[in-house]
């Protein structure tokens, strides 16, 4: 770990090349396991009859991927705008407990505000997962330009992946077109079950798979918030519910 | 308003910034703001993060029941045993995403293949 000598304070160049290690430490496995699961949200953006200006503005603006496929469900059902962003507003509750992890390691006593606001933009999953493992090899003051480095390249290589393969898709076999369709519900099917915490995920991972299709027939265009929040509540009680047992404290 | 209300180019991008991008930065701008004062386990936090689970969970189980495109043409028996046969691989390999993702697909691909899916 090269700390820089406490004394010299850090010029552009020390800024440079902790982005450039920022941009290097893309190449991993979760990243790579990211640009698939990428592009299969080009080939469910096509089928949802979004365009490709649109989809790779997607990409740039909302970035967190279960939010982007939450979206694409609610303009696929033709929810209002309201309906639509209350959707995905639920679906990303979860990113600001992630930032209010992130921000302490990342920050130093000088860092201006609106630094952190910025680099913000960049948490998701795989990113914050990087950012925890790997900031600590990072010096201090260097943390905020590896993460923009990391973040950065990490939305920049997949707004190309989906570019790419929105192209690619249109000339696929109808087995490939399924195949490239499949990706993006297997992927968030191991990854949720992956990043539960607590058993309470878990079951509300199993209410929301039944209620998903179940309301989308009984309740069209209110399916994911009637889905989300009957099998959020409901697994959240039977949390309590096993834990008051479990603990009686 | 829906994404295809407004016969105009700039719409669908009003949409995606309100329902997309304010939806889901609101959330991350509130982390920034909260800094260190949030704890990851009181129970609200499980809360939400159950509401957040079951909502993409729901989306994922449309995807899989009700899909767009050729995967809708694909038999609705094989779709759910492809993902059945993924996230088992997925239990079975220590928790590998790249496991399960690669044997969904071989599942489904073979399946599309044996009932000559291409024609």
């Amino acid at each position: 770990m090269a700390e820089p000598a406490p004394h010299s304070p850090p010029n552009a160049s020390d800024y440079r090349r902790w982005f450039f290690k920022g941009v290097v430490a893309c190449v991993s496995i979760p990243a790579l396991i990211l640009m698939s699961a990428f592009v299969g949200f080009a080939g469910l953006a096509r089928e949802a009859g979004i365009t490709l200006p649109q989809a790779v503005f997607m990409v740039g603006v909302v970035w967190a991927l279960p939010a982007k496929v939450v979206l694409i469900g609610a303009i696929l059902a033709g929810s209002s705008l309201p309906a639509a962003a209350f959707a995905v507003a639920l679906s990303s509750v979860r990113l600001t407990p992630m930032v209010v992890v992130l921000v302490p390691e990342l920050r130093t006593e000088k860092t201006r505000p609106w630094v952190l606001y910025l680099l913000s933009q960049f948490v998701a999953v795989t990113s914050w997962v990087l950012a925890m493992e790997r900031l600590r090899e990072v010096p201090r003051d260097m943390r905020t330009a590896w993460y923009a480095g990391l973040g950065g390249t990490l939305v920049g290589v997949n707004m190309l992946v989906v570019t790419v393969m929105y192209v690619v898709a249109g000339s696929l076999s109808p087995t490939l077109s399924a195949a490239l369709l499949m990706l993006t519900p297997i992927y968030f099917l191991t990854s949720l079950w992956g990043s539960a915490r607590e058993s309470a995920s878990h079951f509300a991972m199993i209410f929301g798979l039944v209620l998903g299709p179940v309301f989308h027939v009984l309740l069209p265009g209110f399916d994911l918030l009637a889905a989300g929040v009957i099998g959020g509540v409901g697994a959240f009680l039977i949390h309590r519910l096993r834990k008051g047992k479990g603990a009686p404290s | 308003m829906t994404f295809d209300a407004l016969d105009t180019w700039w719409w669908p991008y009003l949409f995606i910034l309100i329902a997309g991008w304010f939806a889901t930065n609101a959330w991350r701008f509130l982390g920034v703001y909260l800094g260190g004062r949030l704890r990851e386990d009181t129970d609200a936090l499980v809360m939400v993060r159950a509401l957040a689970t079951a909502l993409v969970a729901a989306v994922i189980g449309n995807l899989i029941v009700f899909p767009s495109g050729a995967l809708a043409a694909a038999p609705m028996a094989l779709r759910m045993f492809a993902a059945a046969a993924g996230f088992a691989t997925y239990l079975l390999v220590r928790k590998s995403v790249v496991a399960g993702i690669l044997a969904a697909e071989a599942v489904l691909i073979t399946g599309l293949y044996l009932i000559g899916f291409d024609g």
